[in-house]
């Protein structure tokens, strides 16, 4: 029997419902589509898809079990390398990684690793998540800054090997980007909860409201802990720099995101933050958080929700996915523009930004074709709100306290291959290293880093 | 969750509570501040640190009923919870010898200007610290800080005590008479935080304002609080709360305080408080 060229399809909320609410966008696949997923798989020997996944999932054999309609085999089989898959399934650029190493690609699309990780996942939740029996205790104690994927994947998996583990949340959630960041739309909020109730009934302790570096000193965290792992990821949004960007109506992404997500602001009165969102709105910038920030713009009620980029929809970072949802639900793209100044009313308040055409010169150093500006194109767009998602820079926090950690050239902090930093004991892994980058990269760091704890604490 | 051990009213208006918070009461200086949420639909709000009791974990709060949140934060009642208490955030007071200091507060300001003028008393400066309110009723913590400062002096805008009019016309006069002051602290509404710097500025007379923005996080993530201080944009949760007075564009964090004034009287309205 020839294999199917195509994935099966995963039914999605029609777009002029969906930008109605915050519910999510994909339905995810039934069991027998799972199945019929599953039986597309060649089952290569020497696995081509497990390269391509940070975290290691033995793929094939995953898909294996699902085939057979073992769903539970095929969850602990992920499970052994993935803490967080309901979150992976979902938010992975799985594209790029497993799926781009797919050897179905040859003939047509790739088997949808995603969506499969996604339905074992959810059939988990759904029928009630079994937790593993307890190690025997390793009496060493190591604290985790930071509850993102990067330090709860470092977390769980320390917590299994019997180490006594304990996260210190500056916020009042867990998650990170997960809860302030990502929309309810694409990843809801309950699964990321389930997802970290699965880590704390392991044994991780998590306590909220603990800035380290200023709650607790950075000299009482060395004293009491054996080993300690960074993973405050990269928190600090970065600007335009551009006239009238303090006006009213200006957000930075995170700002917008965070009143909306964990703030919940898209039930205010319900809640109690708000969040004001007007008639037009223009996001800068054509990342994921871009496409997440004009999409939720619509939601929310804005008449038209622009995205607003300096080069051609080539050079966009966002995953294609996302560029399709965000288009289908009718975000318009203003491609080789920038923006030189926001104007605003004798109140103060946004009420149009003044752009440049753009054209593309030579490649930079991203290997990117370079966008200059066209003189004399300046033009103006009417807009109550912008959003300034153009990247976020490493948490200063940490290293503003503990100054003999060795920092990047971008403020990050530096690690070798293992997730270790220039201080014996101390640890890093996930954006702080990185720079801004996604979900499985910082799980991939924080089981790097679990492994080099180990070995470290061990000796 | 964090306890309210101790409640008491200072005003119509302002109501001070010791919150059981060790590690932030044990880590506490003066100038910083804590972000509270209420309950699980609440709104995280920044309240200055009025006082730290290391001893027994206590944190004091003193804030003015204004809106939703601190106006629910008022009928809370000793024995109650607070959901999340997080702090202490934003950069300490530079707290030093200056030698004469005039401490400036004015209403609700009043509440965090108090633990600096302690610490600068401690250190040994000539404490010299103007209150100002609408009237007598609003006025708070006078005692205490009588108690930490060498001279005091009050503005009513009625009439009701001390001088009739703003704790700038005080300076003023003050300065008239010959008084000198190596450094001034001005905590306040942002107006009077604006009126004051602009009358130091004329004297030479360095002067530090601790601002008040609209914030989020608290922890630098979001950028809500940005304020602009020398035509630089900067965070006031992290890279403040305390600024050069004289560096600060004052109408533009008017203006960005009324962000959400709409939004804030319709929350009040539903919720019954106003
Ligand atoms: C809007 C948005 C959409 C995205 N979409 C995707 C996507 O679709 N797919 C994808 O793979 N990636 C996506 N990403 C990127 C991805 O979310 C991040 O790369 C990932 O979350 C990084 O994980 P982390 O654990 O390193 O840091 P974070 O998730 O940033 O978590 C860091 C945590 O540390 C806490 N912290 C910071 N300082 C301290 C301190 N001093 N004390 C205590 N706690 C502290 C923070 O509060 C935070 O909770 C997106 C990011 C954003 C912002
Ligand atoms: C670092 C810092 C320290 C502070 N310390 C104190 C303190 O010790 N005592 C105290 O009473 N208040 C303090 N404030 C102000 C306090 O945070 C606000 O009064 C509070 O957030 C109002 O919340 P609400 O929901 O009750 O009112 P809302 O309904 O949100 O607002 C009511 C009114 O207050 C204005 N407002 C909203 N947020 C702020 C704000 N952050 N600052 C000033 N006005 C605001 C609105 O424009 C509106 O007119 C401080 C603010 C900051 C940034
Ligand atoms: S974790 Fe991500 S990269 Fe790995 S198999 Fe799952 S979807 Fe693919
Ligand atoms: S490469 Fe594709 S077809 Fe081959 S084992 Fe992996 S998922 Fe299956
Ligand atoms: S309140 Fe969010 S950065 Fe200051």
């Amino acid at each position: 029997m020839a294999v199917r060229k195509t994935k099966y399809e995963m039914p999605e909320q029609d777009p002029r419902e969906r930008i109605k609410n915050f519910d999510e966008v994909p339905y995810g696949y039934d069991a027998d589509t799972a199945i019929k997923e599953a039986q597309r798989c060649l089952q290569c020997k020497d696995k081509p898809c497990v390269l391509g996944c940070p975290v290691g999932i033995d793929i094939p054999r995953f898909i294996a079990a699902i085939k057979e309609g073992d769903f539970d085999k095929a969850i602990k089989i992920i499970k052994e390398k993935s803490n967080l898959p309901a979150v992976c399934g979902r938010v992975c650029p799985y594209e790029e990684q497993c799926e781009g190493n797919c050897r179905l690609k040859k003939i047509g699309e790739p088997v949808g690793i995603g969506r499969l990780e996604r339905f074992v996942a959810d059939y988990e939740r759904e029928k009630g998540i079994t937790i593993p029996s307890k190690p025997k205790p390793i009496d060493k104690k190591v604290v985790v800054i930071g509850a993102g994927p990067a330090g709860l994947t470092c977390a769980g998996d320390l917590v299994k090997m019997g180490y006594d583990v304990t996260i210190f949340e500056a916020l009042h959630a867990p998650g990170g980007v997960l809860m302030y960041g990502i929309p309810e739309f694409r990843l809801p909020k309950e699964i990321v909860k389930a997802e970290v109730d699965y880590i704390t009934k392991l044994g991780v302790k998590i306590i909220y409201d603990v800035v380290v570096g200023k709650t607790i000193p950075m000299e009482e965290i060395l004293e009491e802990y054996d080993a300690v792992f960074i993973g405050t990821g990269a928190g600090l949004p970065r600007f335009l720099g551009i006239e009238g960007e303090n006006l009213n109506g200006v957000y930075s992404a995170n700002e917008f995101l965070t009143r909306v997500n964990l703030m919940k602001a898209y039930l205010f009165t319900e809640y109690d933050t708000p969040v004001k969102i007007g008639r037009i709105v223009a996001t800068f910038g054509a990342g994921n958080v871009a496409m997440d920030c004009a999409r939720t713009a619509l939601r929310l009620g804005a008449k038209k929700s622009y995205i607003i980029y300096r080069r051609t929809e080539k050079e966009m970072p966002a995953r294609e996915e996302e560029i399709e949802h965000a288009k289908e639900e009718g975000v318009e793209f203003k491609l080789l523009t920038n923006p030189i100044r926001f104007i605003g009313d004798e109140r103060g308040n946004l009420k149009a930004v003044e752009c440049i055409r753009m054209k593309l010169g030579e490649p930079d150093e991203s290997g990117r074709r370079r966008p200059i500006p066209i003189e004399g194109s300046e033009f103006k767009i009417d807009i109550d709100t912008a959003l300034i998602a153009i990247g976020q820079s490493p948490n200063p926090l940490i290293p503003q306290v503990m100054k003999d950690l060795k920092l990047g050239r971008k403020g990050n902090i530096e690690i070798d291959e293992m997730g270790r930093t220039n201080i014996p004991g101390i640890f890093a892994g996930g954006d702080i290293a990185t720079g801004a980058a996604t979900v499985i990269l910082a799980m991939g760091a924080g089981k790097k880093a679990a492994k080099a704890i180990h070995e470290y604490l061990s000796n | 969750m964090y306890r309210i051990v101790e409640k008491k009213t200072l005003s119509e208006t302002v109501k001070l509570m010791k919150i059981e918070a060790p590690y932030i009461a044990r880590n506490a200086k003066a100038g910083q501040f804590v972000m509270l949420r209420i309950d699980e639909k609440g709104e995280r709000i920044p309240l200055t640190i009025a006082d730290s009791d290391r001893e027994n974990g206590l944190v004091t709060i003193i804030f003015m009923e204004i809106g939703k949140t601190t106006k629910e934060l008022g009928t809370l009642k000793v024995g109650d919870n607070i959901l999340n208490f997080v702090g202490p955030l934003g950069k300490p007071s530079e707290i030093e010898r200056y030698g004469r200091v005039a401490c400036i507060g004015g209403g609700v300001g009043i509440a965090p200007l108090y633990p600096i003028i302690k610490a600068l008393k401690q250190v040994g400066n000539h404490v010299t610290s103007i209150l100002g309110a609408r009237n007598k009723s609003l006025l708070i913590l006078e005692e205490e800080i009588n108690n930490w400062s060498d001279e005091l002096y009050i503005a009513t805008d009625d009439g009701s005590k001390g001088l009739k009019g703003f704790v700038s016309d005080v300076l003023q006069k003050l300065i008239d008479e010959g008084k000198t002051f190596d450094i001034a602290w001005v905590v306040g509404p942002v107006i009077m935080m604006k009126v004051v710097a602009n009358l130091t500025r004329k004297y030479n007379i360095k002067t530090v304002v601790s601002l008040n923005p609209i914030m989020v996080d608290g922890t630098g993530m979001c950028g809500s609080c940005r304020v602009s201080v020398g035509g630089k944009t900067m965070f006031a949760c992290v890279d403040g709360p305390e600024f050069d007075g004289h560096l600060v564009d004052y109408d533009n964090l008017m203006q960005r305080n009324n962000r959400f004034i709409e939004e804030e009287r319709e929350s009040c309205k539903l919720a019954g408080v106003l």
